[in-house]
């Protein structure tokens, strides 16, 4: 229906806002990194467009002016960004199973942690269009933020960026802390998962680990646990 | 740079991109067994927190003010603050914190 589909679509350009924001601050780091190693400001505005990875790009940056071989460079990608399948999973099940491929398709190019975190909190199934909304706005906020940072660099005082900075984890709070209000298991996940987090990166022993793989390890570990012993209940049965 | 940088930004796409949209496109159904639904379902959760614990803590400046911003954005939540309101409310914490911890 056309208008479901411009409700959902306009619903995502509003929550997007926030995602924009905090993207405009994070890529201004992640332009001057481009910058430093030595790209253009089209190479790292493109990169920023298509790609739309935090970590997965600044190493990917890092690897090219290392001069590094096009395969190296994408199997870094893949093991930087393979927390994507994780949550690429967890979406297809939020999705209509009539939904037609090309949506799918599209969809796809636009799971980022941050429009992946606001697309799981949706009640019931998913609406493509309000992924494409987000996409709309937060796909800009990236893109020009990283042009900022290759062009102006230094200019935008260290304080804004400090405080637009933290805008991103403002957003995964207000994800995951609702669900654990009602839910004891999510509460107790949240703190394991606080506590693992914190392990993981004090121990110098994990010193080698990407950030990426880091993820990925503990989200599989702590989810697999809890549904092992906590499995959910089916409360609503679809047909 | 003896390579083409555009061919980099190419490779780096098309990996990124298929690691996005294979589970997409390949699982239609939904999934019956009852633990990887489960696991699936604690996923969002658990890779949000894990992703916001202790990196919040070296975003800023200070640590003390990232700090502060995971309280407020804690307790704003907890509190029903809406996903902008606790966005916004993070950014302020930082900045003011911040005109007394770094000069």
């Amino acid at each position: 229906m056309v208008t479901d589909r411009m409700k959902w679509f306009t619903k995502g350009l509003r929550d997007g806002i926030p995602i924009m924001l905090g993207y405009f601050a994070v890529s201004i780091a992640l332009g001057i990194s481009a910058r430093n190693a030595g790209m253009t400001a089209p190479q790292a505005t493109i990169a920023s467009a298509l790609i739309m990875a935090s970590a997965g790009q600044y190493i990917g940056f890092t690897l090219i002016a290392a001069g590094a071989s096009y395969l190296e460079v994408m199997v870094m990608e893949a093991i930087a960004n393979a927390r994507y399948l994780l949550m690429s999973c967890a979406l297809s099940q939020k999705l209509d199973p009539a939904l037609p491929l090309r949506h799918r398709l599209l969809m796809g190019l636009w799971i980022t942690d941050e429009i992946f975190g606001v697309s799981v909190s949706v009640e019931g199934r998913l609406n493509p269009y309000y992924v494409y909304g987000m996409a709309a706005v937060a796909t800009p906020g990236w893109a020009l933020g990283t042009l900022m940072g290759v062009v102006l660099g230094n200019v935008l005082p260290a304080r804004v960026v400090s405080a637009l900075s933290v805008g991103l984890f403002g957003m995964f709070m207000s994800i995951f802390v609702p669900p654990a209000k009602q839910n004891r298991v999510i509460a107790a996940l949240v703190v394991i998962s606080f506590a693992a987090s914190y392990a993981f990166n004090a121990l110098s022993w994990f010193d080698g680990i990407s950030s990426g793989i880091k993820i990925i390890i503990l989200t599989v570990v702590i989810s697999l646990g809890a549904a092992l012993l906590f499995p959910v209940k089916e409360e609503r049965h679809e047909a | 740079m003896k390579h083409n940088v555009y061919l980099y930004i190419l490779g780096m796409w098309l990996v990124t991109y298929l690691i996005r949209v294979l589970p997409l496109t390949l699982i239609r159904r939904e999934i019956t067994n009852r633990t990887i639904r489960s696991f699936l379902y604690y996923v969002p959760y658990v890779t949000l927190a894990v992703m916001t614990f202790p990196a919040i803590l070296t975003a800023t400046q200070s640590p003390i003010s990232g700090a502060l911003a995971l309280v407020a954005g804690l307790v704003l939540a907890w509190r029903g603050g809406s996903l902008f309101q606790v966005s916004v409310a993070c950014c302020a914490v930082v900045f003011l914190a911040e005109l007394v911890l770094v000069r």
